[in-house]
């Protein structure tokens, strides 16, 4: 094991698997099993599994949970209907991104309370604890984080609901993209939520411990090839979603980052609505492009973005593709720039490569578009 | 896992092979490093003709993961690149003590190999206890 690392409960089954694990978050996690290309591919065109049993899990509930909760998110949470989910982001009051967050929305309990999930990323899961706690009325609202105790298994690609189907009698059909649902796996409670993070279709499972092993095999047993943190960062890249600690950090605004679609300025005042709302009026000055290399040199995290030989913005992010075969970028760059689509370069190990602009997402995900538009709800 | 040191070779502390032939030195990458790169998506190498100095970076190697240096294990020109891998570096993990050699340097005939390390201690050394 990685050393100062937590094992997460599937750790027996990634060392069966011989898996290459790295420290990431905190967590020991894998990086890849087979290989990272191999495991794409089957996500693209199978089916892949992930152990995300790292991500921050917070469970909430109060009578104003989502008033409360707007006050710390741009999006507008009070629209949502129980079993919808959001994606949206914390923010510092110069509307600095602080983590990207799904809200999962519950319903109602007795007597009106409001229940909800937070799902977080697992590096930032104790500075999320604090800073809701911070905000959060204690008297008003229940706080658990079962961040330790529960297995996380992200299920994806063409052919991971008809698998998963196999497995339980919840109607996984009937989830809509970006809903979720309480049900059963195994006679026990698990919880279906149809997310994820790589652009296909597919569900992330909550469930405990013991349970999440015996879904592990049996997806297993049926052919769904488990991948590691490699894939998992190639195919979200490719799918244009942005990683929390690179593409968008506290210095980041979600206008920047190509985010401004889950931001809401009608809804009343929340943290950083100053600063965003004097931002939309501006435009941002810089903002999250795509780029795709000419050549097989891979434009990297903190890689120099050259125009005119000048520096001028930075690669936030950049890998191979291997649905493209490219290898794929993004950067910050001044708006002024981007708008114009001039030429610029990629230093890299100091000679300067040629780029070409690239719409994002990198690649066509048939329910990428469904997702975003189900989003925006 | 374990993987193969054919012990007629001298290894890198920079995981560089090379196979001492006269005055002619092949050069590739060990198993172990490849197998710890991943899939690997290009490999730039120096042309032919070029000069190198033993201990100096000479090209990198790329997988979808990351990006290493290749050091020059020896000090020489280049005589020959294996255009096969550079078109093809998946392939470079299949046999990389045969088919996957990178270079051939021409080397002065009193060159000392002795900053090379043995197969045994390569292993023990990457491989670790």
């Amino acid at each position: 094991m990685t050393p100062d690392s937590r094992p997460t409960p599937l750790s027996g089954q990634h060392a069966q698997l011989q898996a290459k694990m790295m420290n990431f978050g905190g967590w020991d996690m894998p990086v890849q099993y087979q290989g990272i290309t191999a495991e794409h591919h089957s996500v693209r065109q199978s089916a892949g599994m992930f152990d995300i049993s790292h991500m921050g899990k917070f469970l909430l509930a109060g009578p104003d949970l989502r008033a409360q909760l707007q006050l710390l998110v741009p999006s507008d949470l009070s629209q949502l209907v129980p079993g919808q989910a959001k994606y949206s982001v914390f923010l510092n009051p110069q509307a600095g991104i602080l983590d990207d967050l799904i809200f999962y929305f519950d319903g109602y309990a007795d007597s009106g309370i409001e229940q909800g999930k937070l799902i977080v990323n697992a590096a930032t899961t104790s500075k999320d604890k604090a800073w809701l706690l911070e905000h959060l009325d204690p008297e008003d609202i229940g706080f658990e984080d079962v961040s330790t105790e529960k297995v996380l298994i992200a299920v994806q690609g063409p052919r991971a609901i008809a698998t998963l189907q196999t497995l339980t009698p919840t109607d996984l059909k009937a989830i809509r993209p970006y809903r979720h649902q309480g049900g059963l796996l195994f006679d026990q409670a698990a919880w279906f939520a149809r997310t994820g993070y790589t652009g296909e279709d597919g569900f992330e499972v909550m469930v405990d411990p013991k349970i999440g092993q015996q879904l592990w095999q049996a997806l297993l047993d049926q052919d769904v090839v488990p991948c590691g943190l490699g894939a998992r960062d190639t195919l979200r890249l490719e799918a244009g979603m942005a990683l929390y600690g690179q593409d968008i950090t506290d210095s980041t605004t979600p206008y920047e980052a190509g985010l401004g679609w889950l931001v809401n300025l009608d809804k009343g005042k929340f943290i950083g609505s100053e600063a965003l709302q004097a931002q939309q009026e501006q435009g941002p000055e810089r903002q999250l492009v795509g780029l795709q290399m000419q050549g097989r040199h891979i434009a990297r995290h903190d890689y120099p973005v050259l125009a005119e030989g000048q520096e001028i913005g930075i690669i936030t992010s950049g890998t191979f593709s291997p649905t493209l075969g490219k290898a794929i970028a993004l950067a910050y760059v001044p708006s002024p720039l981007a708008e114009l689509g001039q030429e610029l370069a990629v230093l890299i190990r100091g000679k300067p490569k040629l780029p070409r602009w690239s719409n994002l997402p990198f690649i066509v995900v048939p329910n990428l578009e469904k997702l975003r538009d189900n989003r925006h709800c | 896992m374990s993987f193969d040191y054919p012990d007629d070779l001298k290894y890198m502390d920079s995981h560089e092979y090379v196979r001492l032939d006269g005055d002619i030195a092949t050069v590739g990458i060990s198993a172990f490093a490849i197998d710890q790169l991943g899939d690997i998506v290009f490999i730039e190498l120096p042309e032919i003709g070029d000069s190198l100095t033993q201990g100096e970076v000479m090209g990198n190697i790329e997988s979808v993961k990351a990006v290493e240096d290749i050091y020059a294990p020896l000090t020489g020109t280049v005589l020959e690149c294996n255009d096969t891998m550079v078109d093809a570096p998946e392939q470079l993990a299949t046999d990389p003590y045969g088919e996957g050699w990178l270079l051939k340097i021409k080397v002065g005939e009193t060159t000392d190999l002795s900053h090379g390390i043995s197969a045994a201690d390569y292993r023990a050394q990457v491989e670790g206890t």
